[in-house]
């Protein structure tokens, strides 16, 4: 390795880059697109339910039970259908997924002390929500049902459990998604961005001339990687200002430990796409096999959507080759638990050990040579 | 018919850039007609408006007596196009080339076996119509691809660049068919770079900067350079070279093995002035004579008097 | 002082394809060497090889004594390599392409001024050095070509066609830096396809299907078929050509236009046989004058020539 030429590959690539509206929009904008997306798109959280009310009561118990629904925040209550024959056409046009029939004799029923029953409609098409929902709707009732109890009978509840959620006080999904999304979005990002270098070179013949030098194959390889750790670098600190100010996401860990892992993460999946261009030598199909290779990978089997630990076993032992998988659990541990060292140790070995790999495999792959 | 093509005051413009500016020419029936020049001289520019291609911005032009503007429907009957290699399918085979183009120019069911014959042995493919074309060496290619352009046996036509890249003795072999096209009537119209191809055309219109410089036969062209060729042999030719690029009386000069080739603008007294301007420079001049200039002089020569620049 | 470049037996099979076979020639240090020969008779395959960025698959070359099998890489600090594609970045602009090579090469800053000036006076890139290369007219794109594989004052240049699809004009220019590398001492190995640009060369290598015919000087190769070439002008260029390939006496005729050039098969005796056949056949003679044979005549017949003694 030769400075004076590491530093002339990494100057030129840089120069090159700053040229190329197509790089710069991948390597600047496209990291903050997907991550505004993805935040906003993936939750599992479900509020703002449209819902329906027909309240043939008309009481003031009716009203209350309907006001529960509404200050809940869960439900937003978009209809009031005079008859109940209005209903079926609502949930078909799927005006609303909720309805809530509250009979004219309910407000009878309490008064003498009996049972009421309240009908409630859900659209079950779209399951997960039908579930969400009617798992509100019912806490919502208890819970009015315990008041309507307590302010009859003048009753005490014996136990009442008193839950705290660690880490994730709100339990709001985002906060869980963001940190894991920076980690899913670079390594996509950072394969995509080194898989058309090199290609790019030998497609345009440029590589020829290039071989012809006695510059060595490492200065080339390490040369070109050097601008594009700075991209990533940028980009997770981007994505990172991003998570907090948009999303509003803590950040308990120390952020050099972060930046420290990061670096390695991404030595790792810039490497890897280097490897691939180098290997394929054309630029289209770099940038699928880049995607092929990330994409799914780093979504399904990092532990960022579906939970590694409730994976069956063959699938659980693949993880162990996502690099993604690792840098997952080193942003969601440092954002959200404040974890250092002492327990990312080994997450920090495995990213070594892929830096290395994919460095040796994008510098063997490589050849000043043609065929 | 009494002529091919007679193009007047044709222009083409893209933007600000004058690609074809006020190019004027007649072409007669049965000739060999070449359009020389460097790439970006106007040359396919032209021939895309006169096969239909591409729209003029001003000027006329009339193939086969019909208007380029208004009967291009007719124009396109008339004429064969054959554009380098481009236009054959490399992964059709030879015979399915053929029914391509028979289908594409309308070549009907009774003449198809009699066409597909004759190109078949005009190329000497015979008994290789299944090969696939992009196996084919390029020599053979070109001549397939010349086959299939003439199947509807046009009488005009247009060739870009057609032997780019085929070596010699298939590039001659290539020039014999186009003097048969040309003996049985065909006007053939053809452009090229090669300066050593525009000697195989009856007629050569030299083009530059969008503008035909000059319009002649190979060989009046070359009587036409009023300026003397000479070859001067030294010991040290290129240094001898670098006295006489600025020397007075010569126009331009070049290298040839170790002797310089200068045109000059007078002959006596060059031969005169040379020797005695390389003797001060502490040259000596082994021998200097007239030679004969190539067409590469009569192009540098036409651009010098067209103004001295060429094509960007 | 051994040959700057000597080639032993040097080959290249693409899979079925013998690309380059058996190659055995030097080059002398300080000449202007030619490789001239159609597309796909191998001019590249060799070029790559002798830089170092092909391996061969039999044979071997020295370049300036070192190997190219065994050690490509210590090739590269001798030579400079131009490829027949522009090889170089056409988002950077020129002066930075030239940066970007010189800083390869590891040549200090102090001397790059003065480098880059000689650069700049032959080639005339000087008021475009902040132009981008893709912006650059072809003849331009070649001459920056040549200044950044120049810009490490190699020993050897190795060019790859380097005047294709340029101008007249410019294929002048770009001769006029090339003949200045030699006169300062450079090897130059360059090759072409046009038989016309061969005469500019010290000694020639003909290249047909792989394999070098011949290796000699341009003038003496013409020499060869020296009072065997006529210009003949006739009142019917067409029917003379055919009579005259018939004859025994010719052994080649081509139409040029309205003029046919005859190789007569031994010397300048042949032709009034030849001639008197002619007439014959009432033709009618306007013009015949002994003409200079080109290269390209001495190619073809010595391509011809070979392919005889194959069959």
């Amino acid at each position: 390795m030769n400075p004076t030429r590491l530093w002339a590959i990494a100057r030129k690539e840089a120069i090159q880059l700053r040229r190329d509206p197509r790089s710069l929009i991948m390597a600047f904008l496209l990291p903050v697109a997907l991550l505004l997306f993805f935040g906003y798109a993936i939750s599992y959280d479900v509020n703002n339910i449209e819902m329906a009310v027909v309240d043939e009561s008309g009481s003031e118990r009716s009203r209350a039970l309907v006001h529960a629904f509404e200050s809940s925040g869960y439900f937003d209550i978009v209809e009031y259908p005079a008859r109940y024959a209005d209903v079926d056409d609502l949930l078909q046009r799927a005006k609303v997924r909720v309805v809530m029939v509250i009979p004219p004799r309910f407000d009878r029923e309490l008064a003498a002390g009996r049972d009421a029953a309240v009908q409630l409609l859900l659209d079950g098409s779209d399951a997960n929500t039908a579930t969400i929902a009617q798992n509100y709707a019912a806490a919502i009732v208890i819970r009015y049902s315990s008041d309507v109890l307590l302010h009859a009978r003048r009753f005490v509840l014996p136990v009442e459990a008193e839950t705290r959620v660690w880490y994730n006080e709100t339990l709001e999904s985002r906060n869980m998604i963001v940190p894991g999304l920076v980690a899913v979005i670079m390594s996509i990002i950072a394969a995509m961005l080194t898989a058309l270098t090199i290609a790019r070179e030998w497609e345009r013949g440029t590589m020829e001339q290039l071989a012809a030098t006695p510059v060595h194959r490492l200065d080339v390889v390490i040369g070109k990687l050097l601008p594009y750790v700075g991209i990533g670098l940028f980009d997770v600190a981007l994505a990172i200002v991003a998570g907090l100010l948009i999303f509003g996401v803590p950040l308990r860990g120390n952020i050099l430990l972060l930046a420290g892992l990061t670096l390695l993460f991404l030595l790792g999946a810039l490497s890897f796409g280097m490897f691939i261009s180098a290997a394929v030598k054309s630029q289209v199909l770099a940038t699928q096999v880049a995607i092929q290779t990330t994409y799914l990978p780093a979504i399904l089997l990092s532990g960022f959507i579906f939970s590694i630990s409730t994976m069956p076993i063959a699938l659980r032992a693949v993880t162990y080759a996502v690099p993604a998988r690792y840098y997952v659990t080193v942003t969601k541990g440092i954002f959200l638990k404040g974890v250092g060292p002492e327990v990312l140790w080994v997450e920090a070995l495995a990213m070594i050990i892929f830096a290395a790999a994919g460095l040796t495999l994008a510098i063997r792959s490589f050849r000043k040579e043609l065929e | 018919m009494p002529e091919a093509v007679r193009v007047n005051e044709l222009t083409r413009k893209f933007g600000d850039f004058t690609a074809v500016d006020r190019v004027s020419f007649v072409v007669e029936r049965g000739e060999i007609f070449g359009f020389l020049g460097p790439n970006g001289a106007g040359k396919t520019t032209t021939i895309k408006m006169l096969t239909g291609l591409l729209r003029p911005t001003s000027g006329s032009a009339r193939v086969a007596g019909f208007d380029v503007g208004r009967e291009i429907d007719q124009v396109k009957l008339n004429i064969g196009y054959m554009s380098q290699l481009f236009s054959l399918y490399h992964d059709l085979t030879v015979l399915e080339n053929i029914q391509l183009f028979a289908g594409l120019y309308g070549v009907g069911n009774d003449r198809f076996a009699d066409r597909r014959d004759w190109v078949l042995e005009m190329a000497q493919l015979a008994g290789h119509q299944d090969r696939l074309t992009g196996e084919l060496p390029l020599g053979v290619k070109q001549r397939l691809a010349l086959g299939c352009a003439v199947l509807h046996e046009p009488p005009i036509l247009f060739l870009d660049e057609p032997t780019s890249g085929v070596d010699p003795i298939s590039r001659r072999n290539f020039w014999d068919l186009i003097y048969g096209f040309a003996a049985s009537g065909t006007t053939v119209f053809v452009s090229t770079h090669y300066m050593e191809e525009a000697e195989y055309c009856h007629r050569v219109a030299v083009m530059n900067r969008g503008r035909i410089i000059a319009l002649d036969r190979p060989r009046s062209l070359k009587a036409a350079i009023q300026e003397p060729v000479l070859e001067v042999t030294t010991a040290a030719a290129p240094r001898a070279l670098e006295v006489l690029r600025d020397a007075p009386g010569v126009i331009e000069v070049t290298m040839f093995g170790r002797a310089v080739h200068a045109m000059v603008e007078d002959q006596a007294a060059a031969e005169r002035q040379i020797p005695e301007i390389l003797a001060a420079a502490g040259h000596s001049v082994e021998s200097i004579r007239p030679i004969e200039p190539s067409l590469e002089d009569v192009f540098v020569s036409f651009v010098h008097r067209s103004g001295g620049t060429l094509a960007e | 002082m051994g040959p700057a470049v000597s080639l032993v037996g040097l080959t290249r099979d693409f899979a079925e394809l013998r690309a380059v076979d058996e190659l055995t020639f030097d080059v002398v240090p300080g000449e202007l060497f030619g490789i001239v020969g159609p597309d796909g008779a191998g001019k590249t395959t060799t070029l790559r090889m002798l830089a170092g960025v092909l391996r061969p698959t039999a044979g071997d070359a020295l370049v300036a004594g070192v190997s190219i099998a065994r050690n490509p890489e210590g090739v590269k600090h001798h030579i400079a390599y131009m490829s027949q594609r522009f090889g170089l970045y056409t988002d950077l602009t020129v002066r930075e392409n030239i940066e970007f090579y010189a800083d390869l090469y590891q040549i200090p800053r102090r001397e790059r001024p003065p480098r880059l000036e000689r650069l700049y006076a032959f080639s005339g890139l000087g008021p475009f050095e902040d132009r981008l290369a893709g912006q650059l007219s072809g003849g331009m794109k070649q001459k920056l070509g040549l200044c950044a594989a120049l810009i490490h004052e190699p020993d050897i240049l190795l060019l790859d066609e380097p005047t294709f699809g340029v101008d007249p004009i410019s294929r002048r220019d770009l001769w006029l830096i090339i003949h200045e590398m030699v006169a300062s001492g450079v090897t130059v190995i360059v090759s072409t396809a046009y038989l016309d640009e061969a005469e500019r060369c010290d000694r020639v290598a003909l290249f047909h299907k792989g394999r070098s015919e011949v290796v000699e000087r341009p003038d003496v190769l013409q020499q060869r078929l020296h009072d065997q070439v006529l210009a003949v002008r006739t009142d019917q260029p067409r029917r003379a050509r055919d009579l005259l390939r018939k004859h025994p006496a010719v052994r080649q005729a081509i139409l040029f236009g309205d003029v046919v050039h005859v190789t007569l098969a031994e010397s300048a005796a042949d032709w009034p046989p030849a001639r008197d056949h002619l007439t014959a056949h009432e033709i009618a003679l306007l013009e015949e004058r002994p003409i200079e044979p080109s290269l390209e005549d001495v190619f073809i017949d010595l391509v011809q020539g070979q392919e005889a003694g194959d069959a």
